[in-house]
């Protein structure tokens, strides 16, 4: 496996601010290539609005995101090649079929059709989606779009998957063959970015890790690394604050 | 807790009104059109107690109906339907329906077509002032008129957009509903002709009317005028039978809406193969065609709008009759034109945020500009032409035909380019994916109205010289403005959808994740 030299993504400076609220606050992250790398962070930390300005979804007000190298709101055609997303609490063109989706965002990143369905037949068999092929999208649960949304992220082959709460309602069993499917891409050389709420999941599954809270990076590097000796949860808790102690109001206790 | 939702219902609407200056623009014009209109029907009942006591009852009645009917009829149609306090949403707060259904019949009344409607009623006490029972009498009957209204018009929003059965059955219930609503027009048309060919008649329409459940309520002031107090005795009953089984049939209705919120029904249907998508060419452009496409079948927003054009020359020739005037048939072909072209002004909007894909995969705007225009042409075309040629065969007057065909689908092509530029550049307040396509998005109504017109205005320049070409040769007989009128059509609107499409693609292709942005506000 070789290495390229450049890390799979670099933000430098990164700024967004809503209305009063800065939501992502000179951000810097580097995400070596080949890594799996966990996004963890409170509600309300960023973790969305950084991945869709990495991801050209989202003009950043400054800084500058480079994907493998590539400056991407300078080029953002070039950095969407690279690139396979599942936005969180997007929508899905869910009057599709299932098959029909996932051949859709294979055709829009210009694979031939032949391409586009063979990729498709194999995702939705990996992702034990092939039986609700036929189904359109708006009558599946909340698991099957995840996935189904998972195998539009990967159909165009990307070197880099960036998924935003990938395992959100997503049964166990999925769960763990989205993981397999997420290591072997990894070990085949790609890099795969994910975020989560999954203290446990990220600190078993995660190569490296980053703590975001405020729109900033509070602590990155190897899981090891950034958890020591304790467990990435009671880091993450130390770090970002917050944790009440008490049993919470009297009138709750029945 | 009925006090708390009307509250909520103030909130919402200045909430609306904060994220957006151009809300607070469409609601104080709105506000001012119903104030005006409002003054002149207070002032109109006011000289309406000098009138012949006949003449009274016959106008308090058939107004008071004609509003029941509208308050009834308009949510159903009109996108600007006051959904403030959705039932669905509350399903799971602790709320009796009983209680729902007060406090909400509460809002509505306190909504601004509540309030309009409530003094336009007790102004019509001030009709019965020189009967001074009849005007007492009327403050609780109009009181109760009014109750008949809002508790009408939320039953049949209720049950128009009723959450009984799937997802599949809700929406072509709600297609159901338009063939009934668009041939309204025709159907008061003809009554009234037939009413007007005899103005004794609207008297003995009024008494009829005031028996209905529509007239009732309005007719028992006039009843106690003439002296007849056993008739507004009966009149009375039927008005509060009315509020009282209305009220309960809404609450059925809420109850069943609180108890299955939103379901979700999974059908099983499958639908094998790649549809579409194995039909259009296998490239970024046939693709957003082939979607496009699909969605005209299978979504309700879309499929709306197919209901509606066939049934456009059944409207004129109903028109041409009655007004006896045939020309109006040849109106057809560029009337199809205009509604289909226009139809995906919206367009990105109704993805939603579902428009995040072409983004991700960096579509290029151009792409997903000419594949939607595709998908539309590629029935819009041939249902024009042939719906032009159709409406020139029934007239008989072959000569007019280049002109209206030149019209027509230099319209049509106009559109798409303008279509093109629009929903590339604003993200408009549509309804969303699954919803109703009745149900329109808070304060979204009188917005989108406005951009209608303003969109419609902008056609009408745009097309303006085939227009006046094909006009002036069918007036003066002129053969070769007729086929100047061919094919200024076809060059301009061609010309203009191309440059429609290059630049919608630009907008989107530099102002993809702003629009997203929009989207995502809104969503």
């Amino acid at each position: 496996m070789t290495v390229p030299s450049s890390p799979a993504l670099a933000i430098r400076g990164l700024v967004k601010r809503f209305g009063e609220k800065l939501a992502v606050d000179h951000l810097d992250l580097d995400v070596p290539s080949g890594s799996f790398f966990g996004l963890v962070g409170p509600n309300g930390a960023g973790k969305t609005t950084t991945l869709s300005m990495a991801t050209g979804l989202l003009r950043p007000d400054a800084g500058e995101v480079r994907l493998h190298g590539i400056d991407v709101w300078q080029d953002l055609v070039a950095a969407k090649r690279q690139v396979g997303v599942l936005s969180d609490g997007v929508r899905l063109f869910d009057r599709l079929t299932g098959r029909q989706l996932v051949v859709y965002a294979g055709l829009l990143s210009g694979l031939d059709r032949d391409t586009a369905v063979a990729r498709t037949n194999d995702l939705l068999q990996l992702l034990d989606l092939e039986s609700a092929g036929g189904t359109l999208v708006v009558d599946y649960s909340a698991g099957m779009t995840k996935k189904v949304a998972l195998a539009c992220a990967m159909v165009h082959a990307p070197k880099v998957l960036v998924l935003d709460e990938p395992f959100e309602s997503v049964d166990p069993v999925s769960a763990a063959n989205i993981r397999d499917i997420l290591v072997g891409f990894v070990r085949s050389g790609g890099t795969v970015i994910v975020s989560s709420h999954v203290m446990d999941l990220v600190q078993r599954m995660c190569d490296r890790v980053a703590i975001v809270a405020g729109g900033r990076v509070l602590a990155a590097g190897t899981t090891d690394e950034v958890r020591g000796e304790s467990t990435l949860e009671d880091r993450f808790v130390e770090l970002v604050g917050g944790r009440r102690t008490g049993e919470g109001p009297a009138w709750l206790h029945t | 807790m009925v006090a708390h939702l009307i509250r909520l219902r103030f909130l919402l609407l200045g909430n609306m009104l904060r994220r957006s200056p151009w809300q607070i623009v469409a609601t104080v014009l709105g506000g001012l059109y119903g104030l005006g209109v409002l003054a002149l029907v207070v002032a109109g009942l006011v000289a309406l107690g000098f009138a012949p006591l006949e003449l009274a009852r016959t106008i308090t009645v058939l107004g008071g109906a004609l509003v029941v009917a509208g308050w009834v009829v308009l949510p159903l149609i009109a996108s600007g339907t006051d959904q403030t306090v959705d039932p669905a949403r509350l399903a799971r707060f602790p709320i009796r329906p009983t209680t729902l259904v007060v406090a909400l019949t509460a809002s509505g009344v306190l909504g601004v077509p509540g309030i309009v409607t409530s003094i336009a009623a007790l102004a019509s006490a001030l009709t019965w002032a020189r009967h001074p029972l009849a005007a007492v009498v009327a403050v609780p009957s109009v009181a109760l008129g009014v109750l008949v209204c809002v508790i009408g018009s939320r039953l049949a929003v209720a049950l128009a957009s009723g959450h009984l059965g799937g997802r599949r059955a809700q929406e072509r219930r709600g297609l159901l509903v338009l063939i009934p609503l668009i041939l309204l027009g025709p159907i008061i048309v003809g009554l009234s002709s037939l009413v007007r060919s005899a103005p004794a008649v609207w008297p003995s329409v009024a008494a009829v009317a005031s028996w209905t459940p529509l007239g009732a309520a309005w007719a028992v002031p006039g009843d106690v005028a003439a002296g007849s107090v056993g008739i507004a005795a009966l009149h009375a009953l039927i008005t509060v039978a009315t509020v009282v089984l209305a009220a309960l049939a809404w609450r059925r209705a809420l109850a069943r809406a609180l108890e299955t919120p939103a379901r979700e029904s999974s059908s099983g249907v499958s639908h094998a193969g790649l549809g579409l998508f194995g039909l259009f060419p296998g490239t970024p452009t046939g693709a957003v065609a082939a979607r496009a496409l699909t969605y005209w079948v299978r979504d309700p927003r879309y499929s709306r709008s197919l209901v509606i054009i066939p049934l456009v020359p059944v409207l004129l020739a109903f028109y041409s009759t009655t007004t006896r005037n045939p020309g109006m048939l040849v109106a057809t072909g560029p009337l199809v034109a205009l509604l289909l072209g226009l139809s995906i002004y919206t367009d990105v909007s109704y993805d939603n945020t579902a428009f995040a894909l072409h983004l991700q995969k960096g579509a290029s705007g151009r792409a997903d500009r000419i594949g939607r225009v595709v998908a539309l042409a590629v029935f819009a075309v041939p249902v024009t032409i042939l719906l032009a040629i159709g409406s020139i065969w029934y007239l008989g007057s072959w000569s007019a035909l280049p002109g209206v065909l030149g019209l027509s689908l230099g319209a049509l092509a106009s559109a798409f380019g303008l279509s093109s530029v629009t929903s590339a550049r604003w993200a408009f307040p549509v309804p969303a994916p699954g919803d109703n396509p009745f149900r329109a998005r808070p304060g979204g109504g009188f917005s989108l109205v406005l951009t209608t017109w303003g969109t419609w205005g902008a056609l009408a320049v745009l097309a303006s010289p085939e227009l006046v070409l094909a006009a002036v040769g069918a007036a003066t007989g002129s053969a070769l403005l007729e086929w100047l009128a061919l094919a200024v059509g076809l060059l301009l609107g061609c010309a203009l959808l191309v440059v429609g499409v290059r630049w919608g693609g630009a907008i989107l292709d530099r102002r993809g994740p702003e629009l997203l942005a929009q989207l995502q506000e809104q969503k």
